[in-house]
This record gives C-alpha cells, structure tokens and sequence, in this order.
C-alpha cells in the first residue's frame, strides 16, 4: 500500500457533548485509507458514516483523537489546503446545491480554488459531459429529478479533480444502468488519475466491487477486511442489519432448498456454473 | 379509490422562459386495491406523475380522476384537502416533507391537520415510530438532528399515521439499510394486503418492483410507453431494453441457468426465495433418470 491519504487515530465525537445520556455517533475510531484504494464503508442506518465524512473534510471536528488528510492534521488552518483536494457527495443533493445554474453550480468550487476561468469552462463541461448531464448547463439544480440532482453533484466533485473523492450514498436515486455508468467512470478515472475513493453506501453489490470494506456499528468499527473477508462473516452482517451480496443470499436460499452449495461462488454467473457443475455430474 | 389520469400533459414554469415539458398523453389507470409500480430511467417523469395523484401538480392537459374528484387542466383545483386526507405520498427526499421542531410533532402533524383527535394522534406516532425501527428517545429530537435513514423513517412515519387509502411512494427505500428496507417494504405489503390499500411505488428497484407489485408501468421520455402484469413486463427482456431497464436479478439468473442447463423453470420467478425453491426442483427433476 501506499502512503495513507487520510487516517483517523482514536477519533470520538459526540453531536450534543453537554448531555451525557446522548451516546457519541462516532467512538474511539482508528483507520487509514492509502492512496489509489477504493474503500467502501457501510453500516446501518445511524451507524455513524455521515459523521465520519463530515468529520473528513473538517464540517465537524472531533471531541477526541485526529483527523490527518493529504498528509496534514485537520484543523482550522489546514482545512482549506485539505478540501481543495478533496471532493465529496452529500447524501441529499439539494443540500449541497449553491449555484443559480447547473454549470454556476459545478464551477463554484473551482472559482473558490481558483481556477482559471478558461480551465474552468472546460473543466465544467467535461464533468458534466461525464454524468451525462451537458445538455442541462443553464437548468436550475433544484428543478431537476432525483437521479438528475445526483448526478450533477457527482459532476462537482469530479471538477475539483481531487485526490480523494468521498461519496456519501451519492447513487442511491439512480436506475441500475445508470448506477454502472457512474461507478464505471469513477473506475476509470481512478486508473488514469491515481484517485482515492471512499463510498458510503448501503448496495452490497457496490461495497462487493471495492479494495476493503469498512463495517460501522454505532459509532464503532466492528470489521474491515477485503469483501470476501467481510462478506463470509454471514449472519454477523445480517444481526447489524446488514446483508450479502444477491449470489451468495442465492446460494444460502438454494442450499435451503436441498441443492449442496459450496458457498465460494460471489457472482451471479459463478453460481449458475456451479449449479451446472453440479446438475451434469450425476 | 379507483385513479384515473387521462392523457395528463404536465410542463413545470407553464408560460414563463424556463417552461420545461415533463409529461406528455399519460394515461394511467390504477384501479382502487392495486399494487402498481412504475418504473423507468433517471428523469422520465415518475416523480411528476405522482404529484398528480394527489393533485399537488394539476395537468397543463388532460384529466385526472381521483375517487369521485375530476381534476381538469384549465380549471384551479379548490379544497384538495379531502384528496390530500386520502392520498398519503412519501416524497423522494426525506427533507422535503419534514419540517416540525420535533419528530413527535412531525408525526402528528398531519393526523391533527385531518381532525384526528390529539390523544389518538399521539399514539399512533409512538407506535409507528416503533415500527418503524426508529431509536429510542427520537420523539422529542429535531427531525433534522438524525441520519439519512432516519429521516426517511420519520418521513414514512408521518404519511403512515395519516392512515391514508392511497399510499403513493417514492423511492420509499433509498437510504434504508437493507434490513430497513426489507422491513419496511414488507410492513407496506402488510398494510396493503390486511387494509386494502392502493398502493403506488416508484422505484429503481426491479427486484422490489417484481417482489411487491402485481402490475408494472413503464415511464420513458415523459410517456407511459407500457403497462401490465408483472410477469408479463420482466418477461419481455427487449421492451426493457428499449427504455435502457434491466429485469431483475432473479430474472437475469433464471435466463442464464435455463440456458446453461437446457431446463425450464415453470414460471418467472418474482422472488428469490420462489427462484431457488423452482431451481431446486428442475434440478431435482431432471437428474432423476426419465
Ligand atoms: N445534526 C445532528 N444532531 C444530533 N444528532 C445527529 C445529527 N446528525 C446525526 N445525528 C445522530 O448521530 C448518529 C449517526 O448519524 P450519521 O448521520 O452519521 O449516520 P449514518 O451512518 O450516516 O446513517 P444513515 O445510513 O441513516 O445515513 C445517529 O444516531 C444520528 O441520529
Ligand atoms: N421543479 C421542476 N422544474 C422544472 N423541471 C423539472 C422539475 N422537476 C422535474 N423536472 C424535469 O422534468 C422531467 C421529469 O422529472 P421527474 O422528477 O418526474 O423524473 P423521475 O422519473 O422522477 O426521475 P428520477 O428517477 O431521477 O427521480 C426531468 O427532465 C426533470 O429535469
Ligand atoms: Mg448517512
Ligand atoms: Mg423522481
């Protein structure tokens, strides 16, 4: 691996400190994300990962422990150097809107990090070009559907061209294509670009495609692993509300229903060849 | 309640410069005890048809009928409110429906806006928050002091304590855990079933759309280009294509394992549980020397 982007040492942070029967929404975190991994952290609803987001780019600062991003300890001083590197996608679009226009919206960050304005233009264009939303340049961000607001927050993050780029459930609105389609360019740009990603979501089949996987628990880190370290955990998963993967769910469900299931196959595909492995060797 | 919309056109900012066409001749029939979901790719018109269904958009043209209610284009729609009492939507982003100082008040905000009696109101906030897997002590927070989940929990809680007839949801189960997600589709299948509810859903979902609903309708480009029994929709993989969806993954695997194993399954299976019962029993079958 190489050298960490972002790192949590021990990091607590409780959104009401004053009150001490409000448990904190993050507790005694520690975990480092290296640079060009793609990390996807999941967890149940209210398990603490919006926080840590937040807490990633310096919207909160910890009760507790550090932040370190892009080789720097987050603080007031080095908050600014920190999110211009950083990209990242609320989970509710509207909330993250500022521009009068599609095209104001996206290039509002890069006026901040002062872009100049002809990369600026270009820049715009091609992010929006790659979510697919060019032909709405002078559209108003709040009057657009679900999928269309994503995708245009998605688009302001990619011309930040960060190093880290934080999703936080940013395809949640979009049809399954589409969903491919994103995550297929946000693939492709890592390879060109040496880009990390971090992405909070709640599609197992999405955390399945990453480097390591991240499992929140009430503010707790209850396990991190590659996907197939994490996903052959099963029921600790389920109890956390949590869940597998379509073909190992399958594979349990046919195993139920009396067909002998190795329980290696993680696709789709794997487990149609196993069943026929199975059914031609009689 | 039978709802009826009759070649609906809608454009949003209708003769102004930022005049944009979103609908265009949808004509939808969802009978009264139906579970229709539509489906269609990122901006083809679903949320706007929901609007319709309780008349928070009236139509630039055409009709709708909601019950005995005739919304027309071209005349002002007055005193909606025993449409709004009746038709309960969940609105794609959380946010847009929550606005309360607290969450209990949120809840029963609409109960008491129907007339429903304080006492009565409350309890039905307590229990739902309840089912609805909310954590203790959420009651007397701010609805905007919670996680994403939450919020869309608190969200569904408040349209659910209006006890509507109509339930009208919109991507109910983004942000949802997947245990959430199945719990509260499955308490919607509930209240569906033992209520007799319509129940209306827009979803990306193929697998939720093929779990729950009986008839499916397509949006593409503004326009209802299909309807019909679920079956019959994720059957037919081309007309999917055409209007860039995908069937199901349990739809998806039954195809591949027909194809690989020469066996045919007896029917399209909607859930995965009834595709591995049907796979085990072709396998079954078919080693069984004839
Ligand atoms: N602004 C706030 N004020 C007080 N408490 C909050 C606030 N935001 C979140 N919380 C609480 O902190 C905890 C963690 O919330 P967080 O938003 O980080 O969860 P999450 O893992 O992102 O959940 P989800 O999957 O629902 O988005 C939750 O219990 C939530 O209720
Ligand atoms: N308030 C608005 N003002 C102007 N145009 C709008 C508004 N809301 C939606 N539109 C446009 O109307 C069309 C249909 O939008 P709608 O929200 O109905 O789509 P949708 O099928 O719900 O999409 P999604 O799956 O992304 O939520 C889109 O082209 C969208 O840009
Ligand atoms: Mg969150
Ligand atoms: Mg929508």
């Amino acid at each position: 691996m190489k050298g960490s982007i972002l790192s949590f040492e021990q990091v607590t942070f409780t959104y009401v400190p004053e009150d001490e029967a409000v448990k904190p929404a993050v507790s005694d975190l520690s975990f480092s994300i290296g640079e060009g991994e793609w990390v996807a952290l999941v967890g149940h609803n209210g398990s603490g990962k919006s926080t840590i987001a937040k807490l990633m780019n310096g919207l909160l600062f910890p009760q507790q422990g550090t932040v370190q991003a892009m080789g720097l300890k987050m603080s007031e001083e080095s908050l600014w150097n920190i999110r211009s590197q950083m990209g990242m996608v609320f989970q509710n679009p509207d909330n993250q809107f500022v521009g009068a226009t599609v095209q104001d919206d996206v290039a509002f960050a890069l006026e901040n990090n002062g872009v100049p304005h002809e990369e600026m233009v270009v820049r715009v264009r091609e992010s929006l070009q790659q979510v697919k939303m060019a032909d709405y340049l002078d559209h108003e961000p709040h009057h657009l559907s679900g999928g269309q607001k994503q995708r245009v927050a998605i688009a302001g993050a990619l011309a930040l061209r960060p190093r880290l780029l934080i999703l936080d459930e940013a395809t949640s609105m979009l049809d399954p294509q589409g969903r491919r389609e994103v995550i297929e360019t946000i693939r492709e740009l890592r390879e060109a670009t040496g880009l990390t990603v971090l992405s909070i979501t709640h599609d197992l089949e999405e955390a399945a495609l990453a480097d390591r996987v991240l499992v929140m628990n009430a503010g707790h880190k209850q396990m991190e692993g590659t996907p197939d370290e994490v996903f052959s955990s099963g029921e600790e998963l389920t109890e956390m509300g949590l869940d597998l993967p379509f073909a190992m769910r399958m594979a349990g469900l046919l195993k139920q229903a009396g067909v002998p299931m190795t329980g290696e196959s993680m696709t789709e595909h794997e487990l149609v060849e196993e069943l026929w492995t199975y059914y031609s060797s009689k | 309640m039978d709802i009826l919309l009759k070649q609906v056109g809608y454009s949003y900012a209708k003769d102004t410069p930022f005049e944009k066409r979103a609908l265009t001749d949808v004509t939808l029939h969802i009978p009264s005890g139906s579970y229709t979901a539509i489906i269609g790719h990122t901006g083809s018109g679903k949320s706007t048809v929901l609007q319709h269904l309780n008349a928070l958009l009236q139509p630039t043209e055409g009709s709708v009928l909601i019950g005995e209610r005739k919304i027309e284009a071209g005349t002002k729609a007055k005193n909606l409110r025993d449409v709004r009492k009746k038709v309960g939507i969940v609105f794609q982003f959380p946010e847009q429906q929550l606005f309360d100082e607290t969450v209990l008040k949120d809840i029963m905000f609409g109960p008491l806006n129907f007339g429903v009696p304080e006492e009565e109101a409350r309890r039905r906030a307590i229990a739902l928050v309840e089912q609805l897997g909310l954590p203790e002590g959420v009651l007397e927070k701010s609805p905007f002091d919670l996680s994403g989940g939450q919020m869309r929990r608190v969200a569904i809680a408040g349209v659910l304590a209006m006890e509507p007839d109509v339930l009208v949801l919109d991507e109910p189960t983004a942000g949802l855990d997947p245990r959430g997600r199945r719990e509260i589709m499955d308490l919607f299948y509930r209240l569906h079933q033992e209520k007799g509810l319509t129940t209306v859903l827009v979803t990306h979902s193929m697998e939720d759309a093929a779990r729950y609903a009986d008839t499916v309708a397509i949006m593409h480009g503004g326009k209802c280009v299909a309807t019909g029994d679920v079956r019959d929709v994720f059957a037919n993989e081309e007309q999917l294509g055409d209007y860039r969806l995908e069937p199901p993954r349990t739809v998806r695997m039954q195809r591949e394992f027909e194809e690989k194993t020469g066996l045919t399954l007896d029917e399209l299976a909607l859930t995965e549980e009834a595709l591995a019962r049907s796979i085990a029993q072709a396998l079954t079958e078919g080693r069984e020397p004839k």
